[in-house]
């Protein structure tokens, strides 16, 4: 077969395109937002069930549609923009053609066929064993067969990825190290492929133990390799978002990295470590040993927070110096001030390194503590901390690169500017207060996946306090915010993308492979003064504040918690 | 794009490239670690743990 070298250049950007690259990124890119779109609707009904005063749904559909969100989220939407990221960050971002676009295609479909597979099972109604699916709740076959066949298509779409970039260095589209932001999407792919993998190992023998060949699953066995799994693409969505923000930085501001030896540094330790955290979903488990929780939970996990540290002090650092040397010079933030707020890739990007830090990450580590988990296992405080992660931080980081795209990928003029320039903040802000009022209500004992926290009728009560009631209703009202900013977000992308004005830009053109060697690099000056720029010898003066806050807040949380374990079981 | 006068563009300097620079630069080496890390040290130490769980009587 011939190989396509039909390339574009967008004229607004200086982006190259590879054709079957470009249809592949849209394809995947619209089939994210679909999954958001269902998964969307299901989080409104699950969140007015949660909402004690509205209580909506009864308890089997609770269940069912509590299943159904946290897939259609958590896998499909978030794996489908980032398959969706990886062509962006490989094939667009080195200019050099998708390798073997066919198999592209293949892992395309099977994902489709996997995803839907897996929707009707849920939907079936025999099937709402949720998210983690633990052994030896039973889920129809169906169940697990749509995410093997969805998973190997992701597999297949890691490796053209990595196929790609052997491509761009045996064509030479770029010279020395592959950019920032494509390394970061390399860490992303590397976790992605172990993540899979894990994946296979665990649901294959379930999905044989449901149709009746395997005839015993050990929960304790399933719930460590299952979480290799569901823990590590965790890890897939905080690379991917890093480098978004990153990406975000460099085209609004100009940013350079502050040091790319720095960040590079940081993804590495992403590489060697953050997937062994997942042991933290098991630190309340009988069987495994401390040694094996402390190693992987603390020593190993504390090594990849700290890089996770470096990149949110490295991208508004990066800022910093960028809006300085525009000459937003003043005092310590005149450059925040004067930032593009109403630019929504950059409300979106900024908000989401925000929260992910402030309340993803500390409550993260808090968590992630021996002791310190059992204040609040299994209470609404865990999807309180991963809904600031996965959403505040990579769902919203997401949306902001959807508003870089949508003119350069899909070349189409953005439609409704001005209900973009408020999404992020009615979508970021609502999020931000319904995790912090979910983790609110979970510290003081509300479970998670619960269908009535009253317990009425049930042989042995519990009475929450008043306050924990009030939390419920305000997390459900925050909840309402934010379903209002992804209605919002989907007007607006399925709005462009299909009705937009369409901009007329050069058509594809065959570039041949000699054609697209990169240009020799121009020699750079080995240390870029920024002399003239922060004060008292600091460049970015206003991130080391930052940093210090955050440090501070970080520090309080943890021993205040530590404090009140002490309190959680009087002896006396 | 531009065109092909440029047969080799990585002899621009000829400094030698660091060593860590080298890791990082190869994807697969990456790729290799990435999965051996977890896998050792989460997967067969936790498995093992678990197949040394005395069974009850
Ligand atoms: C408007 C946005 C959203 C709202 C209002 C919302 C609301 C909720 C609520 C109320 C729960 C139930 C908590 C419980 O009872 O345990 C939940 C669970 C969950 N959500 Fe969301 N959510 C939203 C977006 C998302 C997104 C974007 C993702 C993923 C990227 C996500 C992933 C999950 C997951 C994985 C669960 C847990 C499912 C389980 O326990 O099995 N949510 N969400
Ligand atoms: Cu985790």
């Amino acid at each position: 077969m011939a190989v396509n070298r039909m390339f574009r250049t967008c004229p607004s950007t200086g982006l190259v395109y590879h054709e079957p690259a470009e249809k592949l990124i849209r394809w995947n890119a619209v089939a994210a937002v679909v999954s958001l779109l269902v998964g969307g609707i299901l989080a409104l009904l699950v969140t007015l069930t949660r909402w004690p005063a509205v209580h909506l749904l009864p308890p089997d559909w609770f269940y069912l549609v509590l299943t159904a969100h946290g897939l259609d989220m958590l896998v499909f939407w978030i794996i489908f923009f980032e398959i969706a990221v990886l062509y962006f960050c490989s094939s667009v971002l080195l200019r050099c053609r998708l390798a073997m676009p066919g198999m592209a295609w293949l892992g395309f479909w099977l994902m489709i066929v996997g995803a839907l597979v897996n929707n009707v099972a849920v939907f079936r109604g025999d099937s709402s064993v949720m998210f983690t699916s633990y052994a030896p709740m039973g889920a129809h076959p169906a169940f697990y067969l749509g995410l093997i066949l969805f998973a190997v298509g992701a597999l297949i779409a890691c490796f053209v990825f990595f196929g790609t970039l052997v491509v761009a260095k045996a064509e030479r589209t770029y010279n020395g190290s592959v950019p920032l932001v494509t390394f970061g999407a390399v860490t992303a792919a590397i976790i992605a492929v172990f993540t899979i993998a894990s994946g296979a190992i665990i649901l294959i023998p379930t999905f044989l133990w449901s149709i009746g060949l395997v005839d015993y699953i050990d929960s304790l066995m399933y719930r460590t390799v299952w979480w290799a799994f569901g823990h590590s693409s965790q890890q897939i969505n905080v690379a991917a978002h890093v480098s978004v923000w990153y990406a975000i930085a460099a085209v609004v501001f100009g940013a350079k990295p502050m040091s790319e030896k720095v960040s590079r540094t940081a993804f590495f330790l992403y590489i060697c470590f953050l997937q062994l955290a997942s042991a933290h979903h098991l630190l309340a488990d009988p069987g495994l040993t401390s040694n094996w929780k402390i190693f992987n939970t603390s020593y190993a996990m504390y090594l990849a927070v700290l890089a996770s540290m470096v990149h949110g002090l490295t991208v508004p650092g990066a800022i910093e110096v960028a809006q300085r040397e525009k000459g937003f010079n003043r005092g310590l933030f005149e450059w925040l001030r004067k930032a593009p707020w109403s630019n929504p890739s950059f409300s979106a990007m900024f908000m989401s390194l925000i929260g992910f830090g402030f309340l993803g990450g500390i409550s993260g580590v808090m968590m992630g503590t021996e002791q310190l988990n059992l204040i609040i296992h299994n209470t609404i405080y865990v999807p309180g901390h991963f809904h600031a992660t996965v959403v505040v931080g990579t769902t919203l980081a997401f949306m902001g690169l959807t508003y870089f795209l949508i003119p350069t990928l899909f070349r189409r003029e953005m439609m409704f500017p001005g209900m973009a320039k408020w999404q992020p903040y009615v979508f970021g802000l609502g999020m931000m207060s319904f995790s912090l009022f979910m983790m609110g209500a979970g510290t003081l004992g509300v479970p998670r996946r619960h269908w009535d926290m009253t317990f009425a009728g049930n042989a042995l009560g519990y009475e929450f306090p008043g306050t924990a009631y009030l939390m419920m209703g305000i997390m459900a009202i925050s909840g309402l915010a934010a379903v209002v900013g992804g209605i919002m977000y989907l007007l607006i992308t399925v709005g462009s993308v299909f009705l937009g004005k369409k901009i007329q830009t050069p058509d594809f053109a065959r570039v041949a492979a000699r054609d697209g060697v990169a240009p020799k690099p121009v020699p750079q000056p080995v240390a870029v003064s920024h002399a003239g720029i922060g004060t008292a010898g600091f460049v970015a003066p206003g991130t080391f504040v930052l940093a210090l806050v955050f440090l501070t807040a970080f520090v309080l949380y943890y021993f205040v918690n530590w404090k009140y374990l002490s309190t959680v079981w009087p002896l006396s | 794009m531009n065109n092909a006068s440029n047969e080799s563009p990585l002899d621009v300097d000829d400094e030698p490239v660091p060593a860590m620079q080298q890791i990082l630069d190869n994807p697969f080496l990456l790729l290799f670690i990435g999965i051996a890390m977890p896998t050792v040290l989460y997967i067969v130490w936790g498995v093992m743990e678990i197949v040394g769980i005395p069974v009850a009587k």
